[in-house]
């Protein structure tokens, strides 16, 4: 299939122009899907007052996509800002995804926005040209009117769009777009549209959603994953005021972790809490109860201590380590995470016998869609989803698990329903950052050179939980920030092998390069170190010469490029002042890692005071290819740092018989306000594409403390978080 | 169940709810008034912040029947317009990220300036450090509370 005919027109009585395009670079990466039956995902609408909407599926969870889109059509397709909104389409089987995640929203996106934006503009130019009868190359479109130059005739947009629905739409591969020195509106920190209404209360997340005779429901699940419901007496529940019901849900589908549960359904949220509480429940732990961190630890360190397949191997590190030299030898371990966004986990659903209607705060809402029909016998299409704003997200709301069980409820009570999962539920019942370790070995040359670098990692994947576990191929994303290590050493040998758990595990902000970024960026430290050499200037002369580094599981197929990596650690450690003596009692230590296709490097600044570390500043630069809104990208790197310290410095998920033992704030800390370092956000200049900015932030900041710590106190932090002790 | 009579933002309500019903599910629940939000049901998160009599008070901690007469006052009734200082200030600098847990950083904020108009970044960390945000907006939170208090350059 061409890629115009992802393009289309559509001139509905009333509506004014309609041109429909979809995101075309997520097709190219899963190509071999079969193509979806309706093209489309999103649509420009110019209506007859002029005024242009962009009706997409991209969800808002604080990112500031709304505003990102916003702007770039505003821009190609000459209009003011004040014209354009953005309105959250429905969900639709039959467009392609409206997945929010993976730092894909502005860099899948941005082209094809703007070639459907200048396709509109050319559609609208030819037809105030045919009604002037003059040429096209005669007019221009500026400020949402098409203008004959020679003669200042206006025609505004809105006057136009019938005539235009009716022409047909241009070869969008043939456009001229927009020099980019023309542009007015990308570029610029516009004010963010969604937060007016988070100052106020009047924004609504899915826990705000309110029905007409809606229920509330809280849910008994099994603290032992894997676990199910033996027997439980309802009675006690049911003597409570307010509760209306209380039900057994069997256990959901293969892949959503939804075990055998039981619901207590109520007037309030409060009475469905109080109704739980009084519920007695005996449970069947299942196959997973004797898991703990110290059994995982145990079968890390085996599986870490055996060869196993490499899955990038340049000359034989095996034989470089056996040929001596100064040897390096170190482990990296990182724990479970909790998501803990601050809106727990929720859904409203109502489902109805011939159609139903879910308002879900979620990152994959015709996921949702899909549970929702096949738990009603509906079809999607009867099945109404809207897409709400989310109290955070950081990849949890990618699941479908909170979806289904809300569907399962309504459908057994038939009213409307908003399941609500307590802090503790939300905790407790995660798809949690994956547990990992990395085992390292390493040769140093008699002038310090690396020779060899031998990393041997496992980790519990999060593909491995839904297909066969245990196996030594990763499937791609564990390897994420690893694989592609872009220092030059002449024997390299990576290999990897799944550790079998019953956690459930799933992507959290970064996903799987908030280890790797970790482990690799420390331990190249280490190297620096034991070289005697400056860990910047150690990088960056091994960085050599400008070329690419390919990951073997890259899935669009961009690879790292050593020049850009080079300037952004460059741009960061100028501005942090590197080189120059830190305040006193303070040191320095600097990281730099490549995913979601930016390249984002970091120096923290630390003090130790009592075995206590503080992080008084992290300077970070970030290269994310041509910058739509600058302000809204250094938000994110922002807060992927904050998110990042959090878990280097503040809480960790740890498992005893199968559980996970946090179930709050107060046992699982974040970092707060009184630990909030200075962040400084400094933007690589770039013409490049635009690339990832939700995540890349947060990869180097554990390893940018850790070489810091390491520069002041000669202690190397392997193990997240830091603990009491470490520095001791 | 039993019955209460609070005034919320000026507004004299009445509720029929059994007495142990934290302040914040009789707001979001029975009236309706979602903008003050639940994070941890345990004052741990400040999400549920809202004022008794001025005082930034725990809503999810407070049962319903330890009100009394005391005034409530929500995120809704912060302003009528979004035209509090700390509003202005929090849309000035662009503060929240998702927003989940910017009513009741922001409840908290009013209440410290109405206490201290001139504070320090020490008073900020002190009295917003019962508040978390999983999006790390504190930088921001800093700066916007300055500007409140009208001054240039902030703290830091």
């Amino acid at each position: 299939m061409k890629r115009r005919s992802f393009v289309g027109v559509s001139a509905a009585a009333g509506v004014g122009l309609m041109v429909g395009f979809r995101f075309d670079e997520l097709l190219a990466q899963e190509a071999a899907k079969p193509a979806p039956p309706n093209p489309f995902e999103a649509w420009i609408r110019i209506d007859q007052a002029g005024n242009v909407t962009l009706i997409c599926g991209k969800s808002e969870m604080g990112q500031g996509i709304h505003t990102a889109l916003t702007q770039v059509l505003a821009d190609e397709l000459e209009v003011d800002w004040s014209r354009v909104k953005v309105e959250q389409a429905p969900t639709n089987p039959k467009f392609y995804d409206h997945g929010t995640g993976g730092s894909s929203s502005v860099r899948t996106s941005y082209l094809p926005l703007r070639k459907a934006a200048a396709g509109a503009r050319v559609m609208l130019t030819d037809s105030a040209a045919a009604q002037w009868g003059v040429k096209p190359a005669e007019c221009r479109a500026e400020h949402g009117e098409i203008v004959h130059v020679a003669t200042a005739r206006k025609l505004a947009y809105g006057t136009l769009v019938a005539a235009a629905a009716k022409r047909p739409l241009p070869d969008l591969d043939k456009l001229t777009l927009k020099d980019a020195k023309d542009f007015r509106i990308i570029g610029k920190s516009i004010a963010r549209t969604d937060i007016p209404a988070k100052v106020d209360g009047s924004a609504r997340f899915g826990l705000d959603v309110r029905v007409p005779g809606m229920l509330f429901a809280v849910i008994a699940r099994c603290p032992t994953f894997g676990g199910k419901v033996k027997s439980f007496d309802a009675a006690k529940a049911k003597a409570k005021p307010g509760v209306r019901h209380v039900l057994e849900i069997p256990p959901g589908p293969a892949g959503t972790f939804s075990g055998g549960v039981v619901v207590v359904v109520a007037d309030s949220s409060w009475a469905a809490m109080q109704g739980r509480e009084a519920l007695s429940v005996e449970w069947d732990h299942g196959p997973h109860a004797g898991e703990s961190n110290a059994t995982l630890r145990v079968k890390f360190d085996e599986l870490t201590s055996k060869p196993a397949t490499a899955f990038r191997n340049d000359g034989d590190a095996l034989a470089a380590l056996a040929a001596g030299g100064q040897r390096l030898e170190a482990v990296y371990e990182l724990p479970f995470q909790a998501h803990a966004s601050m809106e727990p986990l929720n859904a409203t659903v109502d489902i109805k016998p011939d159609r139903a209607e879910a308002w879900l705060a979620t990152q994959g809402p015709q996921w949702g869609q899909q549970l929702i029909a096949d738990v009603a016998g509906l079809k999607p299409e009867a099945v109404t989803v809207h897409t709400t704003l989310m109290g955070g997200g950081f990849g949890r709301r990618y699941a479908a698990d909170f979806i289904l069980e809300a569907a399962q409820v309504s459908k057994a009570i038939g009213a409307p329903v908003q399941v609500l999962w307590t802090r503790e539920d939300d905790m407790q019942h995660d798809y949690y950052r994956p547990a990992a370790m990395h085992r390292f070995s390493a040769t140093l040359d008699a002038t310090g050179q690396p020779v060899a670098w031998l990393d041997r990692m496992s980790s519990v994947s999060i593909g491995r939980q839904w297909d066969e576990p245990g196996k030594e191929k990763p499937e791609g994303g564990e390897i994420e920030g690893a694989a592609n290590l872009p220092y030059a050493i002449p024997n390299l040998r990576m290999e990897y092998v799944d550790a079998p758990s019953g956690v459930p595990r799933a992507w959290w902000r970064s996903v799987e390069h908030s280890i790797n970024g970790f482990a690799v960026e420390s331990f190249i430290d280490e190297l620096a170190a034991a070289a005697k050499a400056d860990p910047l200037a150690f990088r960056l002369q091994l960085l050599r010469e400008p070329r690419q580094v390919k990951s073997p599981t890259d899935a669009d197929g961009r690879p790292l490029d050593t020049k850009r990596f080079k300037a952004c650690l460059e741009l960061a450690a100028a501005k942090a002042g590197w080189g120059t003596a830190p305040p006193a009692g303070r040191a320095r230590g600097i990281a730099c890692h490549f995913s979601f296709q930016s390249y984002s490097a970091q120096v923290a600044e630390v003090s130790v005071n009592n075995g206590v570390p503080r992080v008084h500043r992290i300077v970070a630069a970030i290269d994310c290819g041509r910058v739509i809104n600058p302000d809204g990208v250094a938000a994110q790197v922002e807060s992927a740092i904050v998110y990042g310290l959090s878990a280097a410095l503040k809480g960790a998920i740890t498992i005893k018989d199968g559980q996970a033992q946090q179930s709050n704030f107060d046992d699982f800390e974040v970092l707060r306000i009184d630990e909030m370092p200075v962040v400084e956000v400094h933007l690589v200049p770039s013409q490049e594409p635009p690339t990832g900015i939700g995540e890349p932030g947060l990869p180097p900041v554990a390893s940018a403390l850790g070489n810091a710590l390491f520069a002041l106190t000669g202690k190397r932090l392997r193990r997240l978080p830091i603990v009491a002790g470490d520095l001791a | 169940m039993a019955e209460f009579r609070l005034i919320v933002n000026g507004q004299p309500k009445q509720v029929d709810v059994a007495a142990d019903t934290p302040l914040l599910w009789v707001l979001r629940d029975t009236l309706n008034m979602t903008g003050t939000k639940y994070g941890c049901g345990i004052a741990q998160c400040g999400a549920c912040t809202v004022h008794l009599d001025g005082e930034a008070t725990r809503s999810c901690v407070t049962t319903v029947d330890t009100v009394g007469a005391r005034k409530i006052t929500t995120i809704e009734g912060l302003s009528p317009d979004r035209s509090h200082p700390l509003q202005q200030a929090w849309i000035a600098e662009q503060v929240p990220q998702c927003g989940y847990c910017q009513s009741g950083m922001l409840m908290t904020a009013a209440e410290l300036l109405a206490r201290k108009p001139k504070p320090t970044d020490a008073d900020i960390d002190a009295s917003l450090g019962g508040h978390i945000c999983r999006c790390g907006t504190y930088q921001r939170i800093r700066r916007a509370v300055h500007r409140a208090a009208g001054d240039e350059g902030g703290g830091e």
